[in-house]
């Protein structure tokens, strides 16, 4: 993929990342390391604690232990704020104010990430959303796939280096689907780093470089996507082996 | 970007969504009028003198449609998980909060000008140079209460009990800004010299600066999920 | 951590504190019986009703005292986010509350043929309703949360805020109703008889007493409330790992 030298300090660093709600463990201690560069796929059931992680990624939820650090900086409680630019993040959920028109949700986010230029930003992330016809519509009267094209865009703004997307494809017909893929593989090309939670084992194994698999908030699988065995990922999963396989070079 | 940019770019945003949901707005002024008109059957005002009643059911108009304004004004950032986005961009979360506040403020502002004179038309008061400060000391109460009430729905929003919950907690906590609005406008109706309610005002500003603090402070826990 | 059977650390001291605590209060409680009813003398002008005001005051103490508590461990819980200050802030605010309730009960049975009303705009009794309706939405917020560490979190914030406006709340009560005659001064003035003094010093730290038992012994109720769950958590976790996989 990219060309990540020994010395870039990787993308994601997580070091016993654990995150508890009182006695229940959502995730509970999670080493990980993820190079820049490397696309990878989170399996795992629902309440497995994809989202958490994701979450915790993102710096939108606080780790109750352990500590993680993104692209070489601790991603801590008061200073995230310059780490969450380099971060995007899209979920099933749009972010996207139905009342406002397409051009206004953008230039609003635009002007958050303190882009140069945000109105001609949105339009650009319009045009290659393809809704620049209905770019002055408000966003409520748009379909669910219009919707999360706008989504998509809105995510992709501001050109994140660490795409994290937690179960995009819900919710999706099969076009938008697949333009969703073709988006992605887009970004591929532009060698950012990026995580994906999904239930749908095909969809994530055809789109990643590594599988985790999650069951109870820890990780039980990590192998390198290829020569992985989809009809063995089940057993991969939440198979005989409680203890996590070694971790993929 | 600079804090404050941030600041006007969300209350602007709110500003815009509330005025694009027109229901909304006419419903809340609905709303305020109606407990008003709810008041005016209750005492028989050609008895009882406005200046006397009048600054008490003019605040429960107000909190009670403000109440509804906040906990609407978050709901709509639960939505959608909106406001996932806005904890993602590279602002200060405080900054969010001075925003949602400042557009309840101007909101409520706008509420309050138009009860106002309403009031005093359905009472028979008479206006008079009063009327534009009792205007002022309403929405100076209304900084605090909106300022305490932000940090609550931020909360509440994301229980199971979000709209009872709110009320519940937020008018025990504005207990000092609704007894100072209605003392300041008390005085400010009976043409009082500023002397004899200096100290009101004075305590509904320490009010604010304290809550508005406090809340900058604490926002961030009142945020996460 | 996560391993519920493991004994917290400092379990046994506290559970020392909590029995000779017990032990205390239980000699205690009859003495200061002894003392309202048989020793001190009733007290002229109000008479025999006036008695209440040995358990009205310490009350008023102990509910205070539990605030202030909830206001201190919601504080040094957003600081160390450890468990047990949360357990102590919600332990220090139900008892709050329910210190307060017998002040609110109280005083009207005393208002009532004293000053001749149940409810008077007196500052310290209308602050004191504020404040229960406070932290009695503090409770219920508490019940309403989605997760412990949400509510911890939440009622931290309503804790401090809470704590913050106690005072304002006190003088903007006092101010509204104007300058209103002191009807009673408790705190010297004109001076309480030796034994009268006596009796409230001795009540009032009963009641603080009993407050501190009540406190450990809510924290130790919460902790083994944790443990159950995470004991329910771990079976129903591992039961349908067990079959055959």
């Amino acid at each position: 993929m990219s060309a990540a030298g020994r010395d870039t300090p990787p993308a994601i660093e997580a070091r016993g990342l654990s995150k508890r709600y009182g006695p229940l463990a959502a995730i509970d201690g999670i080493d990980l390391t993820v190079p820049v560069g490397q696309w990878v796929v989170v399996l795992g059931h629902n309440g497995a604690g994809k989202s958490t992680l994701l979450r915790m990624l993102a710096t939108l939820l606080h780790p109750t232990g352990g500590n993680l650090r993104l692209f070489g900086a601790e991603a801590g409680r008061s200073d995230a704020a310059p780490l969450r630019r380099r971060i995007g993040f899209l979920s099933h959920q749009t972010f996207l104010y139905g009342h406002l028109t397409a051009r206004e949700n953008l230039e609003f986010y635009a002007r958050l990430y303190g882009l140069a230029d945000p109105e001609g930003a949105a339009l650009e992330a319009i045009g290659a959303a393809r809704l620049s016809h209905r770019q002055d519509d408000r966003v409520a009267t748009y379909s669910r796939g219009m919707q999360q094209r706008l989504a998509i865009a809105r995510a992709l703004l501001h050109r994140p280096d660490l795409i994290l997307l937690d179960e995009p494809f819900t919710g999706l017909d099969r076009e938008s689907s697949s333009r969703l893929e073709d988006r992605l593989r887009q970004a591929r090309g532009t060698g950012c780093t990026c995580v994906m939670a999904t239930h749908d084992q095909g969809q994530g194994l055809r789109a990643a470089d590594r599988v985790l698999g999650l069951s109870d908030g820890r990780l039980t699988l990590d192998a390198p996507s290829r020569g992985l065995d989809p009809s063995r990922l089940d057993d991969l999963l939440h198979g005989s082996s409680p203890a996590p396989p070694p971790r993929a070079s | 970007m600079t804090y404050l940019r941030a600041v006007l770019l969300v209350a602007e945003k709110d500003l815009k969504v509330e005025l694009r949901s027109r229901e909304q707005v006419v419903t809340l002024l609905f709303f305020a009028l109606l407990v008003l008109v709810v008041f005016n059957f209750a005492f028989d005002f050609t008895v009882i003198d406005f200046v006397t009643l009048g600054p008490g059911v003019l605040w429960v108009a107000f909190i009670f449609s403000g109440v509804l304004a906040i906990s609407r004004s978050f709901q709509i950032e639960r939505e959608q998980d909106r406001i996932q986005g806005i904890l993602l961009a590279p602002i200060d979360r405080s900054a969010f909060y001075l925003g949602k506040v400042a557009a309840t403020v101007l909101f409520m502002a706008a509420v309050e000008t138009i009860l106002v004179p309403v009031a005093v038309v359905m009472f028979n008061f008479r206006f008079n140079s009063q009327t534009a400060l009792v205007v002022l000391a309403f929405i100076l109460n209304t900084i605090g209460f909106a300022a305490v009430g932000t940090l609550f729905a931020a909360m509440t929003t994301s229980t199971r009990r979000a709209e009872l919950l709110l009320p519940l907690l937020l008018f025990p906590a504005a207990v000092p800004v609704a007894l100072a609005a209605v003392k300041t406008t008390t005085h400010l109706l009976a043409g009082h010299p500023f002397a004899a309610y200096s100290h009101w005002v004075l305590m509904s500003a320490a009010y604010d600066v304290i809550f508005l603090a406090a809340a900058v402070l604490l926002f961030d826990e009142a945020l996460e999920e | 951590m996560s391993e519920p059977a493991e004994k917290p650390p400092g379990t046994a001291w506290s559970g020392l504190t909590e029995q000779a605590l017990f032990v205390l209060v239980a000699i205690l409680v009859p003495v200061c019986l002894h003392a309202i009813f048989r020793a001190v003398p009733t007290e002229e002008k109000m008479g025999v009703v006036q008695r209440i005001f040995y358990f009205h005051v310490p009350s008023a103490l102990a509910g205070f005292l539990g605030v202030g508590l909830c206001a201190l461990f919601s504080a040094l819980y957003l600081w160390r986010r450890d468990r047990r200050l949360d357990l102590l802030a919600h332990a220090s605010a139900e008892l709050g509350v329910m210190f307060l309730t017998i002040v609110l009960l109280t005083g009207p049975i005393w208002a009532r043929p004293v000053w001749g009303v149940w409810w008077t705009g007196e500052a310290r009794l209308t602050s004191t309703l504020v404040l229960w309706l406070l932290y009695a939405g503090y409770l219920i917020l508490r019940q309403s949360t989605e997760n412990p560490e949400q509510g911890a979190r939440f009622c931290a914030v309503i804790g401090l805020v809470g704590a913050l406006d106690v005072p304002i709340i006190y003088y903007s009560v006092e101010w509204w109703r104007g300058l209103h005659p002191k009807v009673l001064k408790i705190s010297g003035g004109q001076g309480l008889d030796a034994e009268m003094a006596k009796a409230l010093t001795l009540c009032s730290t009963t009641f603080i007493l009993l407050f501190l038992l009540l406190l450990l012994q809510r924290v130790r109720l919460g902790r083994l409330q944790d443990e159950v769950e995470s004991l329910t958590l771990v079976a129903n976790r591992r039961a349908p790992y067990t079959e055959p996989a």
